[in-house]
């Protein structure tokens, strides 16, 4: 048998596996009568909702012939990997690592690293170029979010402030 | 009369110096957002939420609308100027604006934009006002059995009237509906799907959701792309007045486009795309006039329809939200969550018991609406100027705001970690071209619905009869099976099929 939409296939095969996880996780907990339903009432039936219609799907995509393929290309690694990376280094910043003892670095350097790992994600990323937007976006954020709008953040690394 | 009274008490509230001024941050901020491809108005609203914890609700609404709507003149902009839909509902007027632009005729089709937008959204505006009173009094009449049918409907409509694939957006809703279960079950206080972990017996946040699947994913979508060459109109743009011809062909367009989009817009799923692609396609079916323009080459009908259907859709799709509750798309979704934020429970007696807010709103649409026009026609140089800002310098800019909101949401970087994860998710639907917005639609219902359907069946004890006994719950619910059959009739289901290729 022959994978007619590749898209539908493994979309299908996704619903169909979360549909069968929310299902089987919702059997631990109450399920109740119609009348009293319990909280696991409306996931587990959802949740077969989802696992029918994702094995639907994923039939179809093996009989109903779509247009060359529906391949779904290439993956961006690249982009994918940096600009997560970037958001994650943000987030290590501002909480800083309890487990291994490190301290939040705050909200400024944060930025730097931040500005510089997701613009990894484009090829030709340049040092100085960088540099100034992260210098324009730190000053920025420090007026509009610190000053104006006093969202709480530790802004400075904590091995200073502290 | 009673409207006078109201829209008088609205434009009181709406007139005080401070939501003037957030009414405008929320234009300039939408036309930007409109301006700039690759950055949508569901992101920067989610981005901005956190930053309107400090401010009173109403402002705080009035700057979020101003956004949505301030988006729809902005992406035509991108459209006319770059060939590139700055805003998904800009897509077919990137067909013929983008032909004008070529003729050195960009400034009359921005000016066909711009003035049938403000038309269109004045009139909008109207409808809301006019038809607000009246619905709410029927949503009085609601039960729950009634309330989960019309959620069933909402959502139905949702994928029905804007999805390319329908089982894979049923899918995408259902998986949202189980998304919103996660966490603390209001009535048995069972921690459902929270792994132990301590954060997730809150529940997932819908600006986690939103953030991650919207702006994460979408950046990593678009660097993914090869590089294409943008080719920009920043030479000057000259004489923007169109001629009497223009607006003699461009009259009966934006009359017929506002009209059009007023009523795709109170639909569930309705709202600024659908009413776009409509009117486009209606104006394409009526005859030329002797010596206009084909369809395709620049002719000025096919800009200032679908931007003036955009704009009226964008207004009336606060209808549902504001007198049912019920957000018919993505972008309301989000609004509902604003109002939940600032403890206002979005429904019929928001009008009741927030007057000020309720007609303030409205209010301030209209003004928004005539800011707009004056930032988008003679201001348009600065736009223009924008639009030559590549996107290796707008990317990081992105991806900052996005962390930074997601953070000040809760002071917390666990979300900052959830949202990495829906990143991945985005991208990951993306790839499998499965769209997002039925999912943060029924992320947002499932609570709601669940609360729902648990109280119409321990009213009725256990007997599921009661959605099709109730006549109002019948006829919603036959309404949503009777928009399924049409789609999925063969005739339709082609039909439907070209509708959306055709871009």
């Amino acid at each position: 048998m022959q994978i007619k939409s590749q898209k539908d296939f493994f979309s299908g095969l996704m619903f169909m596996a979360v549909g069968i996880a929310f299902a089987w996780g919702a059997t631990t907990y109450k399920l109740g009568t119609g009348a009293r339903m319990g909280p696991g009432y409306f996931p587990m039936l959802l949740g077969i909702m989802l696992a029918v219609l994702g094995t639907i799907e994923t039939f179809k995509a093996l009989v109903v012939e779509a247009v060359d393929g529906d391949k779904i290309g290439k993956w961006a690694w690249k982009p994918l990997f940096f600009i997560i990376s970037a958001n994650v280094i943000f987030g290590v910043c501002l909480g800083g690592l309890p487990s291994i003892g490190l301290k939040p670095m705050g909200l400024m350097l944060g930025i730097y690293a931040l500005t510089f790992v997701a613009s990894l994600a484009e090829k030709g990323m340049k040092i100085k170029p960088t540099f100034f937007l992260a210098t324009f976006l730190a000053v920025l954020s420090y007026l509009a979010f610190v000053k104006l709008l006093r969202l709480q953040f530790p802004v400075w690394p904590a091995y200073f402030t502290a | 009369m009673d409207l006078i009274a109201n829209l008088s008490l609205g434009f009181g509230v709406a007139f005080t110096p401070i939501n003037l001024l957030y009414a405008l941050i929320g234009c300039v901020l939408g036309t930007l957002v409109g301006v700039l491809p690759g950055i949508g108005p569901v992101a920067t609203i989610a981005m901005l939420l956190p930053a309107t914890y400090a401010l009173p609700p109403v402002s705080a609404l009035i700057m979020l609308a101003g956004i949505y709507y301030g988006a729809q003149y902005g992406g035509s902009t991108t459209a006319i100027l770059v060939n590139l839909p700055g805003e998904s509902s800009s897509v077919v007027t990137v067909i013929d604006g983008y032909q004008m632009a070529r003729k050195g005729r960009a400034g009359p089709a921005l000016a066909a934009a711009g003035l049938g937008s403000f038309f269109a959204g004045c009139v909008g505006t109207l409808i809301l006002a006019a038809f607000a009173a009246p619905l709410t009094e029927v949503a009085f009449k609601f039960g729950p059995a009634e309330y989960f049918s019309l959620m069933v409907l909402g959502l139905i409509g949702a994928v029905v009237l804007a999805s390319g694939s329908l089982i894979k957006a049923v899918c995408m809703i259902l998986l949202g509906l189980l998304l919103g279960l996660v966490g603390t079950d209001v009535n048995s206080g069972v921690a459902r799907f929270s792994f132990g972990v301590p954060e997730l017996t809150d529940g997932i946040g819908f600006i986690v959701i939103a953030m991650g699947v919207f702006g994460y994913g979408e950046i990593i979508m678009n660097l993914g792309k090869d590089e294409t060459d943008r080719e920009v109109f920043t030479a000057k743009v000259t004489g923007l007045m169109p001629t009497r011809e223009d607006f003699r062909n461009m009259i009966p367009a934006v009359l017929r486009g506002t009209a059009l989009g007023s009523a795709l817009g109170i639909l569930p799923g309705g709202g600024a795309l659908l009413s776009a692609f409509a009117a486009y396609t209606i104006e394409k079916k009526t005859k030329l006039r002797p010596g206009e323009v084909p369809f395709g080459q620049g002719n000025i009908r096919g800009v200032a329809a679908p931007e003036s259907a955009n704009n009226a859709g964008s207004q009336t799709s606060f209808i549902p939200l504001l007198t049912l509750g019920i957000p018919p798309n993505a972008v309301m979704a989000l609004m509902v969550g604003a109002m939940t934020i600032h403890n206002i429970q979005p429904g019929p007696q928001v009008m009741t018991s927030n007057p000020e807010l309720f007609w303030g709103l409205i209010a301030s649409m209209w003004i928004g609406n005539a800011m707009l026009v004056i930032l988008n026609l003679p201001l348009i140089g600065m736009w223009i100027k924008l639009l030559s800002v590549p996107y290796r310098w707008l990317f990081p800019a992105i991806v900052l705001f996005c962390a930074i909101g997601v953070y000040s949401t809760n002071n917390n970087t666990f979300d900052i970690w959830m949202v990495a994860i829906f990143g991945v998710i985005g991208y990951l639907f993306i790839k499998l071209g499965a769209e997002p917005a039925p999912l943060l639609l029924g992320f947002i219902l499932g609570p709601m619905m669940e609360e729902n359907l648990r109280r119409a069946m321990l009213l009725s004890r256990g007997d599921w009869s009661v959605f099709v006994t109730r006549p109002l719950s019948a006829s919603l619910l036959a309404v949503a099976a009777l928009l399924l059959v049409i789609v999925l009739l063969p005739a339709v289901k082609n039909k439907r099929k070209e509708a959306f290729v055709e871009d």
